[in-house]
């Protein structure tokens, strides 16, 4: 029967940015090129942040590969960036200017509906030359295998599919990579989670609030106390019409500390800080979350298995290091330097090699250095351990500490825009509560603004959502529904609470055999596919078929 | 693979767009015309078939001009290469027998002999379902009905295709009959294409027509200085064209007397219904109050 398959020189799985810029670069190479996106329309599956960067060192940006991509697909240009360390009302607001310049050719802030679809278009005419083209409504539901080795894939909606080479974009819940065994769901540690509001902004309102030219736009990062000591921050990027605010926390914070996700982003939408920027009239256009891979701990070394290569959040390629949160072009990077070592190895005459290439071109393009670190590796992990945790985190927060933070006063911006330090920041309460908090309430001012917005409650969140339910299908089944196994997700998952009952998860206790247990049930109709269950519950994860489950129009 | 594909507008019978009189009589003039919803079956049916088999479709209409709009709509939701109508007074007012013969003589006149032609499953208006198999009774072609999943085997010449069969458990019937044949295609019908390169075929063919309708709805829009019928890919036919006696079609040549035309009851209300306001404690107390009685599982 294999002799049936279709064959395609190469498979594109997942047309986000990291799958777009794998196909353009193997277009441009006359390398036939089917891409497969699951979403009814690319970026239909998709959120981030989001700023999309162009990096001066980067050998690939996504406008280099993409003409017109700025004018066309982003929103405004991000020229502006701050960072504001909170402690109650007070606010100390440090300039991170240098920071943001540093290696940056550009940085504009996008909505990933919007910015995919553009880019799926573009995909699409070069691939569809090449004889293959780009396929939205087809979920890639693992690879395909001969005698042991990948050669290709099988989706729901298709046959099975050869390909010489299989460029796995497929996201931070890749099936693909679970499938070659490269990725697992296991350890909250090596994950973030965010959660993001886009709130609509009346004509002219985002120029006068934050004092910008048309086009121009403005990037705000928060810590300090106002997240309840998740170890996290949150973020307000301005869109063209619109605002992006959200929250990024590590995984382990959220599940261990059975912090309520929305409730955290609740907080920073109703911080004074951010009164008048939001102003009186809140509109939210779009509630989403997605997980996020911590580079540091999860970016793949040699991300390729057989024909496999992974590109993008699927190999862990998202960089978050303090106040730089950078994936999207690392994801292009990876694609470009993906096809490119298939095209490499083609032109020798051993298409097998291509996985190598790639793998020695992540290290030669500096990839993996910006990924993870060096100096992370040895001073910043060497921080979180625990006592060494303690110790730093008592001393910032001792009389001498704040003295310290004091004496530093407004020379503390120079070393926040360090790179360098930047890049050697243990990733513990120290850097995202206690030393933001400090210097708040050390340096900071009151802020006056009276914050008067009501974020809306999560059943309307999800009742604004678009789905197309797949019925009597469900894409993720419990596989221990006790609470001691499962019960986390009823926090930490975006689109659930404790004591809701239209969420994903619920708790309740049931009578079983004369005694009462404490069970966890699943509803998976308002799943937003963040992934947050698979890795804090016990649960059989796969994404809904191609093009059901939920339709982010904004992402 | 030539495919034709017949097809008639119809009221649009969905709410909010369908106007009634007091008696209950349809409006037709505040009704606008639609293609007939079951079509749309058909002409996916013949997309797949151009899909996998390639060929081209026609999409063919018996009816007054402002039918050239149900045409574009079937041109622009699904397929088409091209399109005909076939328009006089002569055939006005014809029942599904004088509509059959104009139509299939239709068929016959066009430069090649179809080699499927499908018909949508009954109409929204007449529901009567005649027409298709009728035309079909006049080409002298097998009919396969109820279709919901169909293959073309070129090689052998043939169609093959599975049939909804109702009855007290529904079953479903594979058939197969040697080309030229007439598929009916069921509103369960689905398309399958389960090779990656027949979806890309799709989205190709599916831009292509949308692109055709809109030059096709610039004509209709009186956004050119041309008519619609010098655009090359419509045709319009009189019966002169067709070389039909005006006798045989129409009114005339149509044997269905039609006795009388009964409004369709409006259902009953069967409750009574009181009209509560969420926001008022007193309304809300009040439905506990009438539900309470109830409570006990009474």
């Amino acid at each position: 029967m294999t002799d049936d398959y279709e064959h395609y020189e190469a498979v594109v799985v997942g047309a986000g940015p990291g799958g777009a810029a794998a196909a353009a670069t193997l277009a441009r190479n006359d390398i036939e090129t089917l891409v497969l996106e699951r979403g009814t329309d690319a970026g239909s599956k998709n959120v981030s942040g989001g700023l999309v960067y162009a990096e001066e060192s980067s050998p690939y940006t996504i406008d280099d590969l993409f003409p017109d991509f700025r004018e066309e697909a982003t929103d405004r240009a991000v020229s502006e960036h701050y960072i504001h360390n909170v402690a109650g009302r007070s606010v100390k607001t440090f300039d991170l200017h240098d920071l943001h310049h540093h290696d940056t050719e550009w940085a504009d802030a996008v909505l990933r509906r919007k910015m995919d679809s553009w880019l799926a278009r573009r995909v699409h005419e070069m691939t569809r030359e090449t004889g293959g083209g780009l396929l939205t409504e087809v979920r890639v539901n693992g690879l395909l295998r001969e005698g042991g080795e990948i050669v290709g894939v099988t989706c729901d909606e298709v046959d099975p599919i050869r390909a010489d080479v299989i460029i796995g974009a497929d996201g931070v819940n890749s099936e693909l990579a679970r499938d070659a065994g490269l990725m697992d769901w296991e350890e909250p540690e090596e994950w973030f989670q965010g959660v993001k509001a886009v709130v609509d902004m009346p004509e002219g309102a985002i120029e006068e609030r934050f004092g910008v030219d048309e086009g121009e736009g403005v990037a705000h990062l928060f810590s300090g106390d106002l997240f309840e000591g998740a170890r996290g921050g949150g973020f307000l990027y301005t869109n063209d019409q619109s605002l992006s605010v959200g929250t990024v926390f590590h995984l382990d914070s959220i599940a261990e500390e059975r912090h309520e996700p929305q409730e955290l982003l609740d907080n920073l939408l109703t911080h004074p800080l951010l009164a008048d920027w939001v102003g009186d009239e809140y509109t939210e256009l779009e509630y989403s979350a997605k997980l996020v891979p911590d580079s540091k701990k999860v970016a793949h070394p040699s991300p390729h298995r057989d024909r496999l290569l992974l590109v993008g959040d699927a190999a862990g390629q998202m960089q978050a290091q303090g106040p730089i949160i950078k994936g999207m072009n690392h994801a292009v990077t990876a694609g470009a330097l993906a096809a490119e070592a298939f095209v490499d190895a083609k032109s020798r005459g051993d298409t097998d090699k291509a996985g190598q290439h790639y793998e020695s071109k992540l290290e030669t393009e500096g990839v993996m250095d910006k990924l993870r670190p060096t100096r992370y590796a040895t001073l910043g992990k060497l921080g979180e351990l625990g006592p060494v945790d303690s110790l730093s985190d008592a001393l910032v927060d001792s009389p001498v500490g704040r003295l310290g933070v004091g004496l530093l006063g407004d020379s503390l911006e120079r070393l926040y825009n360090s790179p360098f330090l930047v890049g050697m920041l243990p990733d513990t309460k120290l850097g995202y509560v206690t030393l933001p908090t400090v210097i708040a309430e050390e340096l900071g001012e009151p802020v006056a603004g009276e914050n008067t917005v009501e974020p809306p409650e999560l059943d309307d969140r999800i009742g604004d959502l678009t789905y197309d339910i797949d019925e009597g299908n469900p894409h993720i089944e419990l596989r221990d529904n006790s609470f001691t196994a499962s019960g986390t997700a009823v926090t930490a998952c975006p689109v659930s609470a404790k004591d809701f009952g239209g969420g994903c998860y619920r708790d309740e206790y049931v009578t079983a055999n004369g005694g009462e247990e404490h069970v966890v049930s699943l509803d998976t109709q308002p799943c937003v596919e963040c992934g947050t269950c698979a890795v804090v519950a016990d649960t059989d994860w796969t994404h809904p078929r191609g093009g059901k489950g939920v339709e982010y129009k904004q992402g | 693979m030539r495919s034709v594909v017949l097809t008639k507008g119809v009221p649009d019978f969905r709410e909010g767009q369908v106007s009634f009189d007091e008696d209950g009589h349809l409006e037709r003039g505040k009704t606008p015309t639609v293609m007939n919803p079951n079509d749309k079956h058909a002409l996916r049916a013949a997309l797949q078939t151009k899909v996998r088999n390639g060929g081209t479709v026609s999409l063919m209409s018996m009816g007054p001009p402002g039918y050239m709009e149900v045409l574009q709509e079937g041109m622009e939701d699904v397929y088409a290469d091209d399109l005909y109508l076939l328009s006089d007074r002569e055939m006005g007012a014809a029942d599904t027998w004088a509509t059959a013969m104009t139509v299939a003589t239709g068929i016959n006149d066009l430069d090649e002999e179809p080699d499927l032609l499908f018909a949508g499953f009954k109409t929204a208006d007449g529901e009567t379902g005649h027409t298709g198999p009728q035309t079909e009774w006049c080409l002298d072609m097998p009919l396969i009905t109820h279709v919901i999943s169909m293959e073309v085997d070129e090689d052998e010449g043939t169609v093959r295709a599975k049939r909804l069969v109702e009855a007290e458990v529904d079953e479903i019937e594979t058939v197969e009959a040697p080309l030229p044949a007439t598929i009916v295609a069921d509103p369960e019908f689905e398309p399958s294409y389960h090779r990656a390169e027949h979806r890309l075929k799709h989205k190709d063919l599916r831009e292509r027509t949308q692109e055709r309708a809109a030059e096709f709805g610039a004509y209709l829009d009186d956004d050119t200085d041309k008519e619609p019928t010098d655009w090359d890919r419509f045709t319009m036919w009189n019966h002169a064209d067709l070389n039909l006696d005006p006798d045989y079609i129409g009114l005339d040549g149509s044997p269905t007397i039609v006795a009388g035309v009964d409004p369709i009851p409006k259902a009953p209300s069967e409750r009574e219904a009181t009209e509560i306001d969420p926001d008022d404690d007193g309304d809300m107390e009040q439905i506990v109050d009438e539900l309470t009685p109830y409570a006990a599982g009474d």
